[in-house]
């Protein structure tokens, strides 16, 4: 089977972070010459859950914060530390285990998994747990793609995704500053929820290795930690997968991780959140990040309080 | 020079300075955009941290003038008591200024209900008659044995101040433990080696637990 690797994009080809940025106008300029360009599936996504308040709100984290302020313990504890030593990890290649209640369980390479599968671009909040935020244009593809190609069964309730564990490439887990390898879980219905992605990337270049390469999850309306990276186990459930954090300290961390100002964290409270790099704590936090009218739906009846 | 000279015109100053660079560091990279994508993050993580070590290295003075017989360590404990609380007063103001902008309704309920910020906050107040009671007057107006009683609040105060970094870390406890462990060791010195040094004229003034002020 012929592979087209997604990895190999020549440095002429990446998007300079100034043409990225201005991309509408790139757009509209590269339609005017009739050539084809893809970067405009980021438009409508854009738009989507804006809390129709300040018009900055989903003005760009830069890609020096975003790739420079990361928490992945796999790499060391400190923001600053996964961008120092995730040159250990080696995204290429890539074997990801897929396995449990579904009809087409096997060990597939990340290429051949992503063949035929179009990249689209994703401007999505980022709450962390510790009350900041981000803007980050990603690249991935829905959740759903990829899980409808497994053919889940019936008894398939909940998907639980691993990190690689591998103290080789990854320092940070010689320290059990967690239970190795990191876990966590999606309900199924929000895992085939649209904006729940896999992301390939980010500022139209492959993610750099401390922000989970070669691909991770990205669930915009949860907090920050669901969002597990450097994936090699997608596993369907019927039992509600038991993620790391929830293990680690089940008074701070649940499995749902809903963004939602009325739920404080017991150390801090969520109510408002700083906007990287913005010195105030000066953004109020939007019920689902914003995104409530797309997911409010799937928690219909629940009480977000004990279900956090 | 004499040595209360040498004191006085070189030791001071150089101490001084000395505890300033990590202020000037901190502003300077905050005006060159080097604090990182959370420069408030980066300030009260530093802040906390000299807050610490500038305590231990007080605590340190006397076990290291027992030890060495250099009574002129004793001169700077002041200096150093109120650098400590210099960069509390720092790291308590970034908090109110940055995190809360002011919002007194939000701090209170901060201080009531998060174990960690009340322990951090008790350390501070703490501090604050420290500071005030540092000057060579209010030794002489409290007393010799009221004034050290009263600065062995800092005891309290530094312990809190382990207790307010252990309770605010999400997983990895190695640095608080550290801090932890430091403590203990400058507490332990306490208990023990005045047992065997200690005569009875050394007892009173400027010995003894408390720093933040030297004595006469």
């Amino acid at each position: 089977m012929l592979i087209k690797k997604t990895a190999d994009i020549k440095p002429s080809e990446i998007t300079p972070e100034k043409v990225y940025l201005d991309r509408r106008s790139f757009v509209g300029q590269a339609a005017a010459f009739g050539a084809v360009a893809t970067v405009g599936a980021a438009v409508p996504w854009a738009n989507r859950g804006a809390d129709g308040g300040a018009q900055d709100d989903l003005e760009l984290t830069s890609y020096e914060h975003v790739t420079s302020y990361n928490n992945f313990y796999e790499f060391g504890t400190g923001k600053g530390d996964p961008k120092k030593n995730a040159h250990t990890l080696r995204p290429r290649p890539w074997k990801v285990r897929v396995d449990g209640e579904i009809a087409k369980p096997g060990d597939y390479d990340l290429d051949d998994l992503l063949s035929g599968i179009t990249i689209e671009d994703r401007i999505y909040r980022m709450r962390c747990v510790e009350a900041w935020s981000m803007v980050i244009p990603w690249r991935g593809f829905p959740l759903s793609t990829l899980i409808n190609r497994f053919e889940p069964t019936s008894k398939a309730k909940y998907v639980e995704f691993r990190t690689l564990y591998d103290v080789e490439q990854m320092p940070g887990q010689r320290r059990r500053v967690l239970p190795w390898p990191y876990v966590e879980g999606l309900r199924m219905d929000e895992a085939m929820h649209p904006l729940a992605i896999f992301a390939t990337g980010l500022y139209g270049r492959d993610l750099p290795n401390q922000n989970g390469a070669p691909f991770r999850l990205v669930v915009p309306w949860k907090y920050g930690f669901k969002g597990v990276k450097s994936i090699v186990s997608i596993r369907f459930t019927e039992a509600q997968p038991r993620n790391t954090w929830a293990v680690m300290a089940p008074r701070e961390y649940g499995f749902y991780a809903n963004v939602n100002p009325d739920v404080d964290h017991p150390r801090w409270s969520q109510k408002r959140e700083r906007r990287l790099p913005g010195l105030f704590k000066n953004r109020k936090t939007q019920l689902f990040n914003g995104y409530a009218d797309e997911v409010g739906h799937l928690y219909a009846g629940m009480d977000l309080r004990r279900n956090f | 020079m004499s040595l209360s000279t040498w004191v006085r015109r070189v030791g001071k100053p150089v101490v001084f300075v000395a505890c300033l660079v990590p202020f000037s560091l901190l502003v300077t990279d905050l005006f060159q955009g080097q604090l990182g994508a959370n420069p408030i993050e980066e300030i009260t993580h530093r802040t906390g941290d000299w807050i610490l070590i500038l305590l231990f290295i007080t605590l340190g003075i006397t076990p290291l003038r027992r030890l060495t017989g250099w009574g002129v360590l004793i001169q700077f404990r002041r200096m150093l008591g109120l650098f400590a609380f210099f960069y509390a007063v720092a790291h308590f103001s970034t908090y109110v200024v940055f995190d809360h902008f002011f919002d007194l309704a939000s701090i209170v309920e901060d201080i009531a209900v998060r174990p960690y910020v009340t322990v951090g906050f008790t350390s501070l107040v703490l501090l604050i008659p420290l500071a005030v009671t540092s000057t060579n007057g209010w030794v002489r107006r409290l007393g010799g044995r009221r004034w050290h009683r009263l600065h062995q609040l800092i005891y309290v105060s530094a312990v809190g101040g382990v207790l307010h970094y252990l309770w605010l870390v999400k997983a990895d406890v190695r640095r608080p433990i550290v801090f932890g462990l430091v403590l203990v060791a400058l507490l332990a010195t306490r208990l023990w080696q005045p047992r065997k040094r200690r005569r009875p004229a050394e007892a009173t003034v400027g010995d003894a637990p408390a720093p933040l002020a030297e004595s006469g």
